[in-house]
């Protein structure tokens, strides 16, 4: 066995599989351009089973050429948050070339829950000013009313913001709820959670 | 080697100490509550004093100012935790150091509120302070950060705040809400009947205050007033059922960073380390070199601050 041998093999015993330690794996996508040789697909492929992703489906665009006259595939796969930039380290030192991985692909996202009384503070006027002054898209609502109580009610919002841009669009959407006398629970980042 | 050891406090924390002291191998010489004191200079025995507690409402037949002329080594401070200038506590401090005495903190507020006061002090006397129990009760988070060096962790947050984890985690699993969940965990006694210190997070905020103020290692000082913070009162039970939906939950979650101190209701992944339940209490560090570090356990307590109090006692031997 070679230095570079026993190397390699180290390394992968770091990055061996594990449960995760109760990190609830998360959905990804990574979008891989291939160059049109055979063995391609399944050597951009082992690189993510290696490093603890789980294959959740492939959408292999052939025929489909990028500018580059390369083939694009985009790969769903699932993982325990910490070990999602390992695998694109992964790809990328095994010569694939990544185009975005991710949070990128779709800009980031976040979900936060609105406090409070959502329907007469009127509740679209919030989402449209979070829209328009966050550069943030809705994604998602789900709001919950309870009528007969004195509870306040509360929103579920999922919002994708530009990459590099969610603390803006959280400090914009805190901005609105203080001025509508609404309260934001805010998420922890996925790495600090 | 047995440090003779003055406790002032003596509520489940300085009762515990009493307590348990002999059994660290230490002996308690002076004992004192707001009002009275008592001493031995052989040790006194927790059950004659505590007893005389029960049955007078007194310790002994001393000034509580009495403790300071005894001979011991170390002086535990576990009165009430006071805020802004953080007496008497304080002053008690001041005492003990002026003395060349070793002082153990219980009590935050001199840690929180004057941090540099305390640390200028400590400068000019031979004796040390240590405050271990005074971050999250008997789990080591200080002794952590000491091990590591604080120039090697970069944030702290987490969970320090047991009651307001308790009503959250509550209500989370049982679909109810604040209020039905705050009278439950006052009939067990895990809420006091003014709990605003607990779910208004200034408990959490003075335990993060102090933990920036180790972190930055003398560099910034912070107060709780320059905190930002949340209480968990208005999160209503329909919050946790949305969160529910995804996957989430909430939590009063605490942060020391390089940005400050934060304490507000947070959403976090369910199975998220961060998510304990009841009333366990959990610091996750970040450090610079091994990534992030979770210490967690019982966070509050008499025996279990005691047990903090003790190991403090045990590093000055």
């Amino acid at each position: 066995m070679s230095a570079q041998d026993v190397e390699s093999d180290a390394e992968t015993e770091a990055d061996a599989e594990t449960d995760g330690g109760g990190e609830m794996p998360k959905p990804h996508t990574v979008r891989l351009e291939l160059v049109d040789e055979p063995g391609q697909l399944l050597a951009a492929l082992q690189p993510i089973a290696e490093n603890g992703g789980n294959l959740l489906s492939i959408f292999h665009e052939r025929g489909n050429l990028t500018p580059r006259g390369h083939i694009p595939v985009e790969v769903d796969l699932e993982c325990p948050p910490d070990r999602f930039e390992g695998i694109v380290d992964a790809l990328r030192d095994a010569g694939v070339n990544v185009i975005r991985a991710g949070a990128e692909h779709f800009g980031e996202e976040v979900t936060l829950i609105l406090v409070g009384d959502l329907v007469d503070s009127d509740l679209s006027d919030t989402l449209h000013r979070v829209e328009a002054s966050a550069d943030a898209t809705v994604k998602d609502l789900s709001l919950s009313a309870p009528d007969g109580t004195q509870e306040s009610s509360s929103a579920r919002l999922r919002l994708a913001a530009r990459s590099g841009k969610t603390e803006d669009a959280l400090a914009v959407v805190r901005e609105i709820a203080a001025e509508k006398d609404l309260h934001v629970v805010e998420p922890l980042t996925e790495e600090s959670a | 080697m047995t440090l003779r050891l003055a406790v002032l406090g003596a509520g489940a924390v300085g009762g515990s100490v009493l307590d348990l002291a002999g059994e660290y191998g230490h002996e308690v010489v002076a004992y004192a509550d707001s009002s009275s004191a008592v001493s031995d200079p052989a040790g006194l025995d927790p059950e004659t004093v505590h007893d005389r507690k029960e049955r007078e409402g007194v310790v002994g037949d001393d000034d509580p100012e009495a403790v300071f002329d005894t001979d011991y080594d170390v002086l535990v401070e576990a009165t009430p935790t006071t805020l802004g200038d953080a007496e008497p506590g304080f002053s008690h401090v001041e005492r003990a150091l002026a003395d060349d005495r070793h002082v153990v903190l219980a009590n935050k507020g001199p840690v929180a509120e004057r941090y540099a006061d305390l640390r200028a002090l400590e400068a000019e006397s031979a004796g040390r302070v240590q405050f271990e129990a005074t971050v999250g009760g008997a789990i080591p988070v200080l002794s952590t950060i000491s091990d590591l060096g604080a120039n090697h962790v970069s944030a702290a947050r987490g969970v320090l705040n047991g009651t307001a984890n308790f009503i959250l985690s509550r209500m989370a699993a049982e679909g109810l809400d604040y209020e039905h969940v705050l009278a439950e965990a006052q009939d067990l006694g895990v809420a006091e009947a003014d709990p605003s210190f607990d779910v208004d997070g200034i408990d959490a905020a003075l335990k993060f205050v102090i933990l920036a103020n180790v972190l930055s290692d003398g560099d910034v000082e912070y107060r709780l007033d320059d905190a930002d913070v949340e209480g968990i009162r208005n999160v209503p039970g329909t919050a946790l059922d949305l969160a529910a939906e995804d996957g989430r939950t909430v939590r009063l979650i605490g942060e020391a960073t390089a940005d400050g101190v934060r304490v507000a209701p947070r959403l976090v992944p369910q199975g998220a380390a961060l998510a304990v339940t009841g009333t366990q209490n959990i610091v996750q560090l970040e450090t610079t070199h091994a990534g992030q570090l979770n210490v967690s356990g019982r966070g509050a307590g008499g025996p279990e601050t005691a047990t903090a109090v003790l190991s403090d006692v045990s590093r000055l031997e």
